[in-house]
């Protein structure tokens, strides 16, 4: 029992310690770290684009979230410290776009898809029924398919 | 016919899009200073720290802003097109030494060259931040109202300063 506890307090603080390295770049008290973590999140790292600044340890994204830091020390909301960042680097470093001009089409484009896939099915499905239950065989063709299933298994057996 | 035309026409489509894709550069962010006034602010030079650098007065003339560091290997590549461009003496250009220790880029200048008219020193890399700097090297063309007419973003071929560079530098002197 004693050992799982020890192991538990390893990994609990392995755990930790990977959580301070992270923010380690960026110093100040608790609640303005959270702070800036939780913009750095909504804002992507220009350098490896896959990556919010949060994310990030490239040197460039040290670089902007002690900035953030600075800014929100000298009194700027989220808002602009964001403005502050589209003025320099563009609307890009929004990790979500706005829903305004071109980037409405990224808000709105898997509606729009989605609406026509579900459209095409519906209505391809549709015309499918009818063609099913149309289909309807004659007595002459009933007896020749039957005939010609028991030749087949017939011959498969012989 | 008709069946095959739709998903023909679907690749088709589908083709164009991923063949313009091939050609875009998602590294290369368009920057929103385009068109804008340059960013002020005033640095110590490189070379002489009690003198400071001011892009105000460059007021009046037509001259390119390179962001570059000891540190940074794009850079040595650009290098010897930018001290051929000095050569030519066709447009001045001025450095921001980004993020450096000041001796190394002293060395690297000695070592290499120094195409510079003057280098700002922005160790802090404030002034990076407010030019939108996120890859070194970059390069503005300013004019003589000291507005920002082009930006290139990592290092300068001889192609792209033959193709990109130097018309607009030429337009812009008239």
């Amino acid at each position: 029992m004693k050992q799982l506890i020890l192991v538990w307090l390893l990994l609990v603080g392995g755990t930790l310690a990977c959580v301070a390295k992270e923010a380690a770049p960026v110093m100040g008290d608790a609640a303005m770290q959270e702070r800036v973590m939780k913009l750095s999140g909504e804002l992507r790292c220009l350098v490896c684009q896959g990556q919010s600044l949060a994310d990030s340890h490239s040197d460039f994204a040290i670089d902007m979230r002690n900035k953030i830091m600075a800014l929100m020390n000298q009194g700027m909301s989220d808002q602009e410290v964001k403005d502050f960042l589209v003025d320099r680097y563009g609307e890009f470093i929004l990790y979500s776009p706005p829903f305004s001009g071109i980037t409405t089409m990224v808000w709105l484009g898997p509606l729009v898809l989605f609406t026509i896939g579900a459209g095409v099915l519906f209505f391809n499905l549709k015309r499918r029924r009818k063609t099913v239950t149309e289909t309807t065989l004659s007595p002459e063709e009933e007896s020749r398919v039957h005939s010609l299933l028991n030749k087949e298994s017939g011959d498969k057996h012989a | 016919m008709g069946r095959f035309l739709v998903p023909l026409g679907v690749f088709g489509l589908l083709a164009v899009f991923l063949f313009i894709g091939l050609s875009l550069k998602p590294s290369e962010i368009p920057s929103p200073l385009l068109d804008k006034a340059a960013p002020v602010f005033s640095l110590p030079q490189l070379h002489e720290p009690d003198k400071t650098f001011a892009p105000a007065e460059l007021r009046g003339q037509v001259w390119l802003f390179n962001v570059w560091a000891s540190w940074c290997v794009s850079c040595r590549q650009e290098h010897p097109v930018l001290m051929q461009l000095a050569r030519t003496g066709e447009v001045p250009i001025y450095g921001l030494n980004y993020k450096d220790a000041r001796e190394d880029g002293l060395r690297w200048l000695q070592q290499f060259g120094n195409p510079y008219v003057a280098s700002a020193y922005d160790n802090a890399g404030q002034v990076g931040i407010d030019y939108g700097v996120y890859g070194v090297p970059e390069t503005y063309v300013i004019d003589r109202e000291g507005v920002i007419r082009h930006k290139h973003i990592g290092p300068i071929s001889p192609d792209v300063l033959t193709n990109e560079i130097l018309p607009i530098v030429r337009k812009l002197k008239g």
